[in-house]
Parts: C-alpha cells; structure tokens; sequence
C-alpha cells in the first residue's frame, strides 16, 4: 500500500526532528526517515560497552535555541540540561587553570596568573557582551539573498544594520577585528596570559580545519559566545543521558503533535518530478511520496547525493563542490572504573565541570601544524567531559564515562595505513597525550571507543565528518550557507527543502536551521 | 542562642559557604557549595541529602490515640493504616490552619507527628479526658531527607529490607547499616524520596553512611535554598511564606483555611468531629474567600519588559518568597490577591510562582498580572494560571 504524507523530513538529526516537529505542530502529517537504528544522528546516546552509556559524537550544549525549547515544550518531553560551571585546565609547568563560573573565585584565580588579566577579563566579556547583542538576533533571521533580496530580504538587512549601528564607536570597531582577525590575535589584543588565550582561542577552532592563528577564526570565536542556558550568557551544559536525551525529547515532541517517525530507512534518492520533488526512492527499493520534501542531512547529501546534477542550476552544483567539510576533529569515549586523577588538580570538584588539554597558545597551534597535511596531533587539543560526575545515570554506581573530543584529526591520514591503523593510531596518541595529564588513566580504563572523522562519516553519514555539516567560517555563514543565491531554506527544487546544519544559523545542537527551514515550508504555504 | 543537630559535626564541615539560617532554634544549612545550583541539579539527577532534624516531632500512644488524631487533623486517621502515613492540615476552631505535616501511624495506639510549628501544647488540650500519653520528641530523634531518583539504590545498598515495597507515603522500621531507624517515603521536593529517622547518638553514623554510599550515585549534601526551589516545582506550601499559623498569627488578616490554601482535598466532612470542623461547613457551602493557584509566568513578556532597558531576560535563579500584589489587569488598578513565592524552575524551564487570588481568577488558563520590578520600577507582567504541582514525575509515586 502507498502511504503519501504532507512531508516527509530527511534524516533524523536533531534538526530533522525540529523541523518534522514545527510541521507537525501544524497540522501536516510528516514522516521522518532516519538510516539508523536510532534517531539523533550526532546527537545520540548509547551503550557501547555494558552498562555504560556514550555521548557518542555531540556532547554539550549550549546553543540549542530557547524560542525552540519553548514552543515545542522539551523541557515536558525530557530535556534536562545540566549547567557546566567551570572549565580547568592543566599546564605544562603543572600548575593549573581553574576557570571557577564564581565571578570573585575566577578573579582570584587570574590574579594568580596576571593582575592585568584580572582587570582586563570582565572588560572583555562586555565587550563581547555588545557584540553578542548586536548579532544575536542573526540567528532568528532568515537569510536574505544579497544580491536580490526582495521585500523581505531588504527588512532583514535593515534591522540588522540597526543592531550594528546601535554599536558605540570603540565596539564597532571591535566588531571590524573580530569579523577578519584570528582568535589569538583578537585575544591577544586583551589578555596576555597564554594558557587563558589557549582556552579562550579553541572556540575559534572548534570543528574547522584552522589553527588559532588562522585569520578569520575569531567570528568563530564569537559563534560559540551566541548560547545561553536559563538565559545565562554563554552557558554551556550537558543534557541528562547524553545529548541522545536531547533528541529524545524533540522526537518525543514531535510524536505529541503526530509525526512519524521510521528507522532503518535510508534514503538513495529523491524523486523528482518536472522540477518538482515529490517522494524518496529508499535503499530498500520502496519509494514514499509526499507533497514537501525537506533534507535535514549536510548540503552535500542534500544536493549532490540524493538529486540528479541535471536538476541544479551549475552555478549551485559547483558552490556545494567547493562547499568546505574536512572534518577536523575525532572522538574518543572511554569508560572507566574509577575517576581519574588529573595531575596538579587541586579540588577534585573541578572534574564536574570541562577539563581543556590546552596548555599553551603554541601548543594548540603546533597541534594544527601536524594535522594540515593530513595527519592527526601528536598532542591533540583535548576537551574532556565526565558526565557521570552529576550524572549517575550513564554509568554503573561508581563507574564513570569520558567523553573527550579530539581536535585535530584530518579525514584522510595516509600516512599511518588503512582506515583500521588510521583509528587506531589516533586512539593511541589521545590517550597518550591524556596520559601525561592523567597519569592513572592506562589503568582505568574498561573500554574505549575511537571515533575519526572518516568514522564519524561512516556512522552517520557527514560528509568528510565534519561536526558542523560544513564548517562554521565566515565564507560559509548566512547568506553563504550553504550557498549563495539559496541560505533561504529552499532550492531551485520545488518542494523540496533544507533544514538541516548546513543551512543558517549553523552547526552544533541548535535547532535553528528545523525551526527556521519548518517556518518557511509553512510560509510556501507546503 | 542556636542549638545544633545531632548531624552537625558532619554538616559543619562540609558547609563550605558557611551560610547558616534558624530553623525552629537550629542551625540549618543554606547551601553547602557557594552556589546551589549543583544541589538543585542532584535533587532532580541523582540525590541530595538534608538536615530536617529541626522538624518538631510528637510521639502520641494510647488507647485513644486515633480519637485524638481525628480529633486534631483534618483527615480522618482511622483510614491510616499501620505503616502508612498522612499528609494533613489541622486548624483552629475557627477553620483557619494552623500547620499542615505529616501523620504516621506507627502501630495500632501509636502515632508521631511531624510539625513546622510547635504543636505541643495544641495536642494537649485537645486530649483532654482522653486516654493518649502526648510526649515531645523532637530531640529524641535525628532526621535525614534524602530526595532524588537515586535516593532508592543508596538506601537499598545500607539496608536488607526490600525498598522496593515501601510505597509512598508508607514507612518501615529496619536497619541502615546495622542502625535501627524509620525510613518514611515521604519529602519535600516532589521527586522520589525518602526521610530517615534516628536515635542521636547514631546521627553521625548514619550520615557517613548515607555520604559513603552516596557518593557512588553523586549524592550531594543540600541545603534550604535547593530546597525550596524544588518545593515550589513540587507546588508545596511553605509555611510562613505561603500562609502564617493561626496559632502565631498576630492579626486575623494574615489567617488562612484548607481551602484557601488548596487544601481542601485534604478537609474530611465525613468524619466526627473536628476542630474548626462547622467553620470548615460553612465555608465549603459558600466558597473560600480565595484560592491558592500555580503561575506560569510569561517569559516572553517579561522579555519586552527587561528590553526596555537594552537588558536580557534576567531570570530568578533562586527561589523567592515574598507578598507580591497580582492584578487582573495589565494597568494595575483592579488588585486581586499576591504572589507569595516563585522560582525559575530549570526542570521545566518555567518561571513558576504560588499565588492567592480571588476565586474568580483562579480557573486553569486564566490570564492575570504579577507585579515584578524590573530596573526599581514596577511592571504587571502576565502569567497564567496553571495546575499545580508545576513539575510531578511518575517516580514520585512509582
């Protein structure tokens, strides 16, 4: 029997689940087809080893919309996110940074390294406080076309250049350097301290195949000072369960308003009828029609997989060519029988919150140095969660899970053999590099799991396993994301859609682009 | 001068922001970390451990025992059966409440209370002529709450009874650790929880107990500032925040009844005689003067109101407890009851507040206004009225 939906959503992503989840809401009968046993895509939770439970790819969140949260009522469904409340970080020399969440805590612990730091910190914050204001609202936006930006389009534009204009003088100009230089330079211009600036700069670098000298890498930097959680500026957390639990609870909400939801159904094609898409072909040969088809998945899938080339304008075709994946970061989960021991923590309460291994400006960007070429660090730049420190239910009584994103790690790395060798040489440097951190952590360890970005392709399908489904630089942001001419959430297919983290406001556990991509399909009146 | 618990040495230790409040005479921790949040978060994720030593507490044994229960509490105790115990109010002749706690029903002739207020004195007057020996036990007995979804694997671990069998609002006599206690399935936070009750001198011993076990499932030591944002989620009232004991009351505006405070479900008409029983009649059969009801807050609202002054939406982190005026209308003029405490909730990412409002206004999705102050200047903010408990999962009762 043929079913046929109003919609039918592409890949069951955190983002696919927004979308199906807003069409629902409205009335539509929407299907979402997910390749995996789950749904979440890079936001799933599971047990790889008995009884302990991996946030396998994603792992905090901090950027997840709060309009999104709202409106689809997640904190009913089982959203429960967990505020991290510091960041530590050891060094070199063995002494440590403690990045306390406790404004006179943290202004203590900066004196320790620079009195001037201490000062210059706070004043930092506010500034970028302003530029936070002034581009926020960006996320809500949808795109315009630049070069034909119509009725709509020429609103958008105008409301933001009032945000930019709202700017004093010396901010303004703040807003110019943070829009061209690199992280460590935009840093290096306020804080002196070099481990403060190594923290500081990753954010420039997260899921991008730059270093922190990198120009450019600071309008990164102020991608990941856009969250917020219970409206605390630039608050980051962990959801309970692992970001899986996330999912869970857009999936579960999308059920509430009727939406379907079918795993292990992967999508091959979509049909395209007269311009018009009007089904998928699955891998299993059954096709599904519907009247709206919307791809969640990385533009590449979107564009170059799942339709013809004949059916895309040339001019779209070589954007997404060009379009930049190469992931740039691996993951190791790792279970482990006891907590582990940091070398030179002085409070073991620190090991609730983020533990960096990025001791010094140099060593991060000597860490790029060794993976542009196609390799992975020899010493990665290490973040490293501990979830089961307040969490207790992903892990036996006792026990506790590690999950540390690795950066950087290139998609190909020839050099150390097949794929097989190729993981396992980076597993073997990670926990080398954690080892000269953890000096207990060889023996803790029950169970391991490496993940490298030509990994994360296989598993769940981004492209080059770039984090971001493309990566969040300049050249690919808004009205460029994920080409120009077609950031609107359409393609010059009719009917057919784009929702997911390839599209405006970008990667990381968002729920912009299902939101944003759900509005306009029900603009189109689809 | 402040007494301690028998829980102190250990409490004391571990109070890192040596933030102390009086409770009923006792030092009571606030929050042992400088800030609460972590012990918020281990209520709602894993447990948290709290000092109720400071709870007053009456053992009342006797032939008529349950004459005198029935006599005092509003509910009717001889439905209580052995092991089993009540949540209950109890008012004064006029109907006006003087404390709501908990009733166990400890044997046949054997009940204990558990009181905000001092209730000594209540339950002796009461007894008069009756067959009942009230004793004052509050310091013969420590208590412990431990509140949380891994509250039930902690005591499972420290103890050979099964757990799983205590019902809620049910309670068992046994062994933690080799320590005779009373474990009650009872709490203050609306989660799964359970209180402990034991002889001082075993208090320090429990509590390692409890701290060693816990520490397995990230239990944390908690204090009265979680404690009450999670009370609030769990719509549970606080005395002298939500209402004032007609016993303490200095003015008869400030008295309240069962069924203004929501508790009528809990005001047996039925039964024989109670204290503040006709008073009771007379006001079920022409309505309470106001209701008390759940608010949710529009956050979108208060948004516009924050952007005024080019600020975010500042949410309150910490619970309040205050008399806020709430209007009918958005310009202030028609006043109709107040708010009386409220917390942002991060479970369910509401801004929640209690509120006492005339009963025409007290009908779910109905919308009024709530007095904030944004900048020193007062704004009416619309909120919702909504079911209470605002946050109440299934593990409560499961």
């Amino acid at each position: 029997m043929t079913q046929s939906y109003d919609a039918i959503v592409v890949g069951g992503g955190h983002n696919g689940l927004t979308c199906a989840a807003y069409l629902a809401k409205a009335g539509r009968k929407v299907l979402v087809l997910e390749q995996r046993y789950l749904v979440g895509g890079a936001a799933v939770s599971e047990e790889k080893y008995p009884g302990f439970k991996y946030t396998v790819f994603s792992y905090v969140v901090s950027l997840l919309r709060p309009e999104v949260i709202r409106e689809l009522e997640l904190a009913k469904h089982g959203l429960q996110i967990v505020p991290h409340d510091m960041v530590w970080v050891p060094m070199e020399n063995g002494d440590q940074l403690a990045m306390y969440a406790d404004p006179a805590s943290l202004r203590e612990e900066i004196r320790r390294h620079s009195k001037r730091d201490a000062d210059m910190l706070p004043k930092f914050n506010q500034m970028m406080y302003q530029l936070v204001g002034a581009v926020k609202p960006i996320l809500g936006y949808v795109p315009p076309d630049l070069t034909c930006p119509g009725f709509r389009g020429a609103r958008t534009l105008r409301d933001f250049s009032k945000h930019l204009q709202n700017l004093d003088k010396k901010t303004f100009q703040q807003f110019s350097k943070i829009m061209t230089m690199s992280a460590d330079d935009f840093l290096a211009e306020w804080i002196e301290t070099d481990v403060i600036r190594a923290l500081m700069g990753i954010n420039g670098i997260i899921g991008t195949m730059l270093g922190v000298k990198s120009p450019g890498t600071a309008y990164v930097l102020l991608h990941h000072y856009l969250g917020e959680l219970d409206g605390a500026f630039t608050a980051w957390g962990s959801q309970k369960g692992g970001t899986g639990g996330v999912s869970d609870a857009i999936a579960s909400a999308a059920q509430s308003h009727g939406a379907e939801i079918r795993c292990n159904a992967r999508v091959e094609k979509v049909i395209v009828k007269n311009g018009r898409a009007v089904g998928v072909a699955l891998e299993n040969g059954d096709e599904i029609y519907a009247k709206t088809i919307a791809s969640a998945v990385d533009p590449y899938l979107t564009f170059r997989k799942f339709i013809d080339e004949k059916e895309l304008p040339e001019d779209l075709v070589s954007a997404i060519d060009r379009f930049k994946f190469r992931g740039s970061s691996g993951k190791v989960n790792l279970a482990l029988d006891t907590a582990p021991k940091f070398r030179g923590m002085t409070d073991p309460a620190f090991l609730r919150g983020m533990m960096a291994i990025c001791p010094s400006v140099d060593y991060v960007e000597q860490a790029y140095d060794d993976a542009k070429y196609g390799a992975f660090s020899k010493r990665p730049f290490i973040d490293v969660d501990i979830p089961t420190m307040v969490d207790p239910s992903m892990a036996p009584p006792g026990k506790h899970v590690m999950s540390c994103f690795v950066q950087y790690a290139s998609y190909d790395m020839p050099e150390y053999g097949n794929k097989d060798q190729q993981r396992d040489a980076f597993g073997d440097a990670v926990i080398d590099t954690l080892s000269e951190f953890i000096p207990n952590l060889k023996d803790i360890i029950l169970h391991k799991q490496v993940l490298t970005p030509w990994d994360i392709e296989q598993e769940i399908s981004m492209t080059e396993g770039n984090i971001f489904a493309g990566e969040l630089t300049l050249d690919q942001l808004f009205f460029f994301r994920p080409a120009a001419g077609w950031a609107d959430f359409r393609t010059p297919i009719r009917n057919y859609y784009q929702c997911g983290s390839g599209t405006h406001p970008g990667g990381g556990i968002t729920s912009g682009p299902g939101r944003l991509g759900a509005l306009e399909i029900l603009r189109d009146g689809n | 001068m402040q007494k301690h618990t028998p829980f102190h040495s250990r409490t004391a230790a571990l109070c890192e922001s040596q933030s102390w409040v009086e409770w009923s005479g006792y030092m009571s921790a606030q929050m042992y970390e400088m800030d609460h949040i972590h012990e918020y978060n281990a209520i709602r994720l894993s447990a948290g451990l709290f000092d109720v030593s400071p709870l007053h507490k009456y053992s009342i044994r006797g032939r008529d025992a349950v004459a005198l229960m029935n006599r005092v509490i509003t509910r009717d105790a001889s439905r209580c059966r052995v092991g089993q115990a009540l949540y209950t109010a109890w008012c004064d002749d006029d109907g006006k409440i003087i404390d709501d706690g908990i009733v166990a029903r400890l044997s046949e002739n054997s009940f204990r209370m558990s009181t905000a207020t001092p209730t000594l004195y209540w339950l002796q007057d009461n007894a008069f002529g009756m067959d009942v020996e009230i004793e004052d036990v509050s310091d013969a007995f420590g208590a412990l709450a431990l509140q949380g979804p891994t509250s039930r694997d902690i005591l499972q671990r420290l103890t050979d009874a099964d757990m799983g069998d205590l019902e809620y609002f049910h309670l068992l006599e046994t062994r933690l650790d080799t320590i005779p206690v009373t474990i009650m399935r009872t709490g203050y936070t609306g989660d799964l929880g359970y209180e402990v009750v034991a002889e001082p001198d075993h208090c320090e011993r429990i509590w390692d107990a409890l701290m060693e076990t816990g520490a397995d499932y990230k239990m944390l030591p908690a204090g009265m500032v979680a404690l009450d944002m999670a009370r609030i989620e769990a719509g549970l009232l606080l005395l002298d925040a939500d209402f004032h004991s007609a016993s303490d009351a200095m003015f008869e505006v400030e008295k309240t009844s069962p069924y203004e405070l929501g508790l009528g479900w809990m005001v047996n008409q039925k039964k024989e005689h109670f204290v503040g029983q006709e008073a009771l009649r007379r006001e079920q059969a022409c309505g309470p003067a106001s209701c008390t009801v759940g608010l949710e807050v529009d956050l979108l609202a208060l948004e516009k109101v924050f952007a005024r002054y080019s600020m975010p939406l500042q949410l309150p982190f910490q619970s309040w407890v205050d008399a806020v005026p709430v209007y009918s209308d958005g310009k202030q003029r028609d006043h109709i009851g107040r708010a009386t405490s409220g917390t942002w909730s991060p479970i369910i990412k509401k801004y929640v507040v209690i509120a006492r409002v005339k009963p025409q206004y007290a009908k779910l999705a109905t919308r009024i206004y709530l007095e904030q102050t944004v900048e020193a200047r007062r704004f009416a903010v619309p909120a919702t009225v909504v079911k209470m408990p605002f946050f109440d999962p299934p593990r409560k009762r499961q």
